[in-house]
C-alpha cells in the first residue's frame, strides 16, 4: 500500500517527542545556570520550546494524517476541487501574528535588562581579548580601574566576587572576539575601538568556562579562559595575592588611561 | 543535453540554433536550456566539493587532531593527514562559501531559473540570451579564483564566510587573510556580477515575454518565486559588491572603512577618520539576509508546483502564496540586524530588528498552512519528487520554528554562534532547499533529458537521505542548547563541552554515510540519461506549460504557439474528464 510512505513523516514528530522524554536522562538540556538573570533567558527558551514544540507536533501530525488519508489509492472521495479559503487564510494569519507579537513584547523586558540598563557601579575588571588569550586588568590598592597601580594577569583566570553585581569593561586588542560565559547565559561580541561593558551577578561559587564565541583566527579554539567566583573575603585575598605575584604585569606608563571613568 | 527529438518543428530551428558545431551548441550556447544544464552540472560538481569540505569539519569534530584517512592530505592538512587548526577555520569558511555561492544560489536561480522560466511562461528563450550566456561564464572566474585560493600562500580565506573584519582585513590576523581573502572577495564579486546579469534577465523575461493569456496571476509559483528572487538579487547585491570593494580597498590600498583607528586605544571613543568593523556586518547582512530568501524562495516555488501536481488538486491559496512570497521579500530587507544582536550594535536597534523578524515568521507560516491545505482532500501520488516535496514541508517546519529561538533576543544571547544556529540553517538549507532541489531534479529530469529517472532507486535515495540528514542535523540542536560553539576546531578542552564528543562522533558517522549514499543519486542521474525509459512530453500528467513542449524541447522550445486559458493548478477540474487541465488546452466550448 502506497499510503505507508506517510509513516516516514510520522517518524518526525515521534522522534521530536522522544527527545523531550529522554533528554532529562542524558543531561541534554541547557548548562547549569549560576547567574541571577539567567533563569529569565532559560524560561524564555523553555517557553518558546514548548510553544514551538506544540506547533511542531500538531503540524507534523496533520501532515502525516493528510499524507495517510488522501493517498490516491486510499481516498475513494473525488478530489476536493478547492482553490483555498479566505476564512482559513485570515485565521492562520491572525493567530500566528498575535502569537509572534506576544513573544516579541514578552521578551523586551529581559532584553532591556540584559543589554540596555547597566548598573551604576564602578567597573571591576577590564577584560581584553587578544589572539588568543584573555587578559584581565585589575585595580590596584586604590580600588579604581585605569589608574597607575593597576595590574594585569595573562593566565586566562578571572576572579570575581560571588553574589555581587559586577560591571566589566570588555575590549579587544586586535580582531573581533566574543566573551561567552555559558553558565551565566552571557555573550557579547567585542569590537576593537568600541567602548563596551557587561554586567551580571553570579550566584554560586566555583570555576566556569570563558569561551571565545566569535571566529578570531587559527587559535580560536584554544582561546579559553576560566572565571572563578569567590566570596568577598576570598576575593580580596586573591586580589592581594595576585598583586604580589611575580608573574603579574604592572601597568607602567599607561597612555591609554580612560579619563571618562 | 540531447538534441535527439522526434519533433519536426524543432528541425525548423536547426538552421540558426544547432548548426554552429559543438562549441556553440554545448559550450557557448545561447539556449537557456543548455545554460541551465551547464549551471546544473557545475553546481553538482561543487556540491560534491562542498560535501568533502564538510566531511573534513566532521572528521575534526569527531576525532580531533587524528590524521584523516584519504581526504586528509587533500583538505589542507598540515602533515600526515592531520587537519591543522588554521585549516579547520579554512574548512568552515570554504564549506559555507562553496555551498552558498557555488551551489545553492546558482542551482536555484541559475539552473532551474534558466531552464524553467521561458518554458513555463511560454517564451522561446530569455529576453537577452547573450547576457544569459555571460551570466554563466562569469561564474568561471569565480570558480577559478576560489578554487585557486586553496593553493596560494596562506591558503584559502579563513575569516568565515561572513568575512568579518578586522580578521579578514588585517593580513597578519590569519594565514588565509594573506592572499586567500583577496581571491575570495574577487570570486564573490564575480558571482555577484553573474547573479546580477541573471536577475535582470529573469525580470525582463517574466515581465515582457509571457505567452498570450499568461497573466501574472496565471504564473506558476516557481516563476513567481524566481521573479521575486530576481528582484531581491537586483536590490541587495550592489550593497555586497560595494562592501566587497571597500574591503579590498582596506586590504590593498590602506583605507580604513572597517578598521578602528588605533587598535590599541581600546577604551577611547572612536577617533575621527577611523572606520568601524560593525559597518561591514551591516553591509554584509544587508545583502546576505535577503540572500537567505534567495536560497529558499525558489525552492518553495518548485515545491508548490510539485505538491499540487501529485496531489492532483489545485494549489491551496494561490494568491496568499504570492502575497506571502512578496511579503517575505519586502520584510527581508529590514531584518538583517537579527544576525547582529550580540555584535555590539545598539541594543535598541536589536529590539526593532527583533520585532520585524518576528513578523517575517508570518508569511512562512501562511505558506506552510497552504501546503498542508493543498494535501487536504487530494489524491496523493507517492512519486519520488512528491516524497521530497512533502519532506520539504516537514523539515521547513522544523527550520522555521527553530528560527523563533534566535529571533527572541534574550535567548539569542545564549544560542548565538552555537550549533543551534548551525542546526537551524542546515534544516532550512539542506533539509529544505537541497531536498527541494533533489525533488525538482527528479521532477523536471524528463523535460531536461527526455528520459525518466529510476523511481525505485529515487525512493531508496530519498528514504536514506531523509533519515540520515535528520540524524546529522537534529542532534545539533542539542549541542547548541549546551552552548557548543561553531567554528571551534577542538572544543573538548572546555569543561562545558567535554561530554559532547560522543554525540559529535554520532553526527559525523551519520554525515559520512549521508555523503556516501549520494552515489545512488549520481548513478541514477547519469545512468538514466542513457538507459532511462523515454518519458514523452508529459509523464506526470501535469498542467504546466513546460510539459506541453517536446521532451527535451528543441531550440525555440515550443512547436506550437502557446495560448494560455487558465492558471497552472487546475487539477481535478469539473470542466474536463481528465484529472488535469493544461494551461494551454482550449476550454470545451471554445474548441
Amino acid at each position: 500500500m502506497n499510503r505507508y510512505w506517510s509513516v516516514l513523516f510520522l517518524l518526525v514528530p515521534i522522534g521530536g517527542v522522544a527527545t523531550f522524554i529522554v533528554a532529562p536522562y542524558f543531561n541534554m538540556g541547557l548548562p547549569r545556570d549560576v547567574s541571577e538573570h539567567g533563569h529569565v533567558i532559560d524560561s524564555l527558551f523553555m517557553f518558546i520550546l514548548y510553544l514551538s514544540g506544540a506547533v511542531f507536533v500538531v503540524t507534523q501530525l496533520v501532515l502525516f494524517y493528510f499524507s495517510w488519508k488522501y493517498e490516491q489509492g486510499s481516498n475513494d472521495q473525488p478530489v476536493k476541487y478547492s482553490h483555498g479559503s479566505h476564512v482559513l487564510e485570515i485565521v492562520w494569519t491572525i493567530i500566528p501574528a498575535i502569537t509572534m507579537l506576544f513573544i516579541a513584547i514578552y521578551q523586551m523586558e529581559a532584553w532591556a535588562t540584559a543589554k540596555m540598563q547597566p548598573p551604576d557601579i564602578r567597573p571591576l575588571v577590564e577584560v581584553t581579548g587578544r589572539q588568543f588569550n584573555w587578559d584581565f586588568r585589575y585595580p590596584g590598592p586604590d580600588g579604581e580601574l585605569y589608574t597607575a597601580d593597576d595590574f594585569v594577569r595573562t593566565d586566562g583566570k578571572l576572579y570575581l566576587p560571588v553574589d555581587e553585581e559586577v560591571l566589566l569593561k570588555i575590549t579587544s586588542a586586535d580582531v573581533l572576539h566574543s566573551f561567552f560565559l555559558p553558565n551565566l547565559r552571557l555573550k557579547q561580541d567585542i569590537v576593537p575601538g568600541m567602548d563596551q561593558s557587561i554586567w551580571f551577578k553570579a550566584t554560586e561559587k566555583g570555576g566556569y568556562d570563558i569561551v571565545c564565541a566569535e571566529l578570531c583566527g587559527w587559535g580560536h579554539y584554544k582561546m579559553k579562559g576560566r572565571v572563578f567566583f569567590l566570596s568577598a573575603d576570598e576575593y580580596e585575598a586573591k586580589l592581594e595575592e595576585m598583586r604580589l605575584d611575580e608573574n603579574t604585569m604592572r601597568v607602567v606608563q599607561d597612555d591609554t588611561l580612560d579619563t571618562d571613568e | 543535453m540531447s538534441t535527439v527529438t522526434a519533433d519536426p518543428h524543432s528541425d525548423a530551428h536547426a538552421d540558426h540554433g544547432h548548426s554552429g558545431g559543438f562549441l556553440s551548441t554545448y559550450v557557448f550556447s545561447l539556449d537557456h536550456k543548455v545554460i541551465g544544464l551547464q549551471f546544473l552540472f557545475s553546481t553538482l560538481i561543487w556540491f560534491f566539493v562542498g560535501g568533502m569540505l564538510a566531511l573534513g569539519i566532521r572528521w575534526q569534530l569527531a576525532f580531533p587532531w587524528r590524521p584523516m584517512p584519504i581526504l586528509g592530505d587533500l583538505l589542507g592538512a598540515a602533515e600526515g593527514g592531520q587537519i591543522a587548526p588554521e585549516n579547520y577555520t579554512m574548512l568552515v569558511t570554504m564549506h559555507a562559501t562553496v555551498m552558498i555561492f557555488f551551489v545553492i544560489i546558482p542551482v536555484l536561480a541559475g539552473a532551474f531559473g534558466n531552464f524553467l522560466i521561458p518554458l513555463m511562461i511560454g517564451a522561446d528563450d530569455m529576453a537577452v540570451p547573450v547576457l544569459n550566456m555571460l551570466s554563466y561564464w562569469f561564474m568561471w572566474p569565480a570558480f577559478a579564483l576560489i578554487g585557486a585560493s586553496f593553493f596560494v600562500e596562506g591558503g584559502a580565506a579563513q575569516g568565515g564566510w561572513t568575512s568579518y573584519p578586522p580578521l579578514s582585513v588585517i593580513a597578519e590576523a590569519a594565514p588565509g587573510s594573506l592572499n586567500g581573502q583577496n581571491l575570495w572577495l574577487l570570486g564573490v564579486t564575480f558571482v555577484g556580477i553573474a547573479s546580477m546579469m541573471g536577475s535582470i534577465n529573469y525580470m525582463t523575461t517574466i515581465i515582457q515575454m509571457r505567452a498570450p493569456g499568461m497573466t501574472m496571476f496565471r504564473l506558476p509559483m516557481t516563476i513567481w518565486a524566481m521573479f521575486i528572487t530576481a528582484i531581491l538579487q537586483a536590490f541587495a547585491l550592489p550593497v555586497l559588491t560595494a562592501a566587497g570593494f571597500m574591503q579590498v580597498s582596506d586590504r590593498l590600498l590602506g583605507t580604513g572603512f572597517f578598521l578602528a583607528e588605533g587598535a590599541m586605544a581600546n577604551n577611547s571613543a572612536m577617533a575621527s577618520g577611523g572606520g568601524q568593523p560593525l559597518l561591514w556586518q551591516h553591509l554584509f547582512w544587508f545583502y546576505s539576509h535577503p540572500a537567505v530568501y534567495i536560497m529558499i524562495l525558489p525552492a518553495m516555488g518548485m515545491v508548490s508546483d510539485i505538491l499540487s501536481c501529485f496531489s492532483r488538486k489545485p494549489l491551496f491559496g494561490y494568491k496568499p502564496m504570492v502575497y506571502s512570497i512578496s511579503g517575505i521579500a519586502g520584510l527581508g530587507f529590514i531584518v538583517w540586524g537579527h544576525h547582529m544582536f550580540v555584535s555590539g550594535m545598539n541594543p535598541m536597534l536589536g529590539m526593532t530588528f527583533m520585532v520585524s523578524t518576528m513578523m517575517i515568521a508570518l508569511p512562512s507560516a501562511i505558506k506552510t498552512f497552504n501546503w498542508l491545505g493543498t494535501l487536504w482532500g487530494g489524491h496523493i501520488q507517492y512519486t519520488t519528487p512528491m516524497l521530497f516535496a512533502i519532506s520539504f514541508i516537514s523539515m521547513f517546519i522544523i527550520g522555521g520554528l527553530s528560527g523563533i529561538f534566535m529571533a527572541a533576543t534574550p535567548v539569542d544571547i545564549f544560542i548565538h554562534d552555537t550549533y543551534f544556529i548551525v542546526a537551524h540553517f542546515h534544516y532550512v538549507l539542506f533539509a529544505g532547499t537541497a531536498m527541494a532541489v533533489f525533488g525538482a531534479i527528479y521532477f523536471w529530469y524528463p523535460k531536461m533529458f527526455g528520459r525518466m529517472m529510476n523511481d525505485s532507486w529515487g525512493k531508496v535515495h530519498f528514504v536514506l537521505t531523509f533519515l540520515l540528514m535528520n540524524l546529522v542535523f537534529y542532534p545539533m540542536h542539542i549541542l547548541g542548547m549546551q552552548g557548543f560553539p561553531r567554528r571551534l576546531a577542538d572544543p573538548y578542552h572546555y569543561e562545558t563541552f567535554r561530554n559532547l564528543l560522543p554525540m559529535n562522533q554520532f553526527i559525523s558517522y551519520a554525515a559520512f554515510i549521508l555523503v556516501g549514499l549520494q552515489i545512488i543519486f549520481v548513478i541514477n542521474f547519469f545512468g538514466s540519461m542513457f538507459f532511462g525509459p523515454r518519458s514523452g512530453r508529459n509523464p506526470w500528467r501535469s498542467n504546466g506549460l513546460e510539459w506541453q513542449a517536446p521532451s527535451p524541447p528543441g531550440h525555440g522550445n515550443f512547436d506550437f504557439q502557446p495560448i494560455i486559458y487558465r492558471g497552472p493548478y487546475e487539477y481535478g477540474s469539473p470542466e474536463v474528464e481528465e484529472d488535469f487541465y493544461p494551461q494551454n488546452q482550449p476550454p470545451p466550448e471554445a474548441k
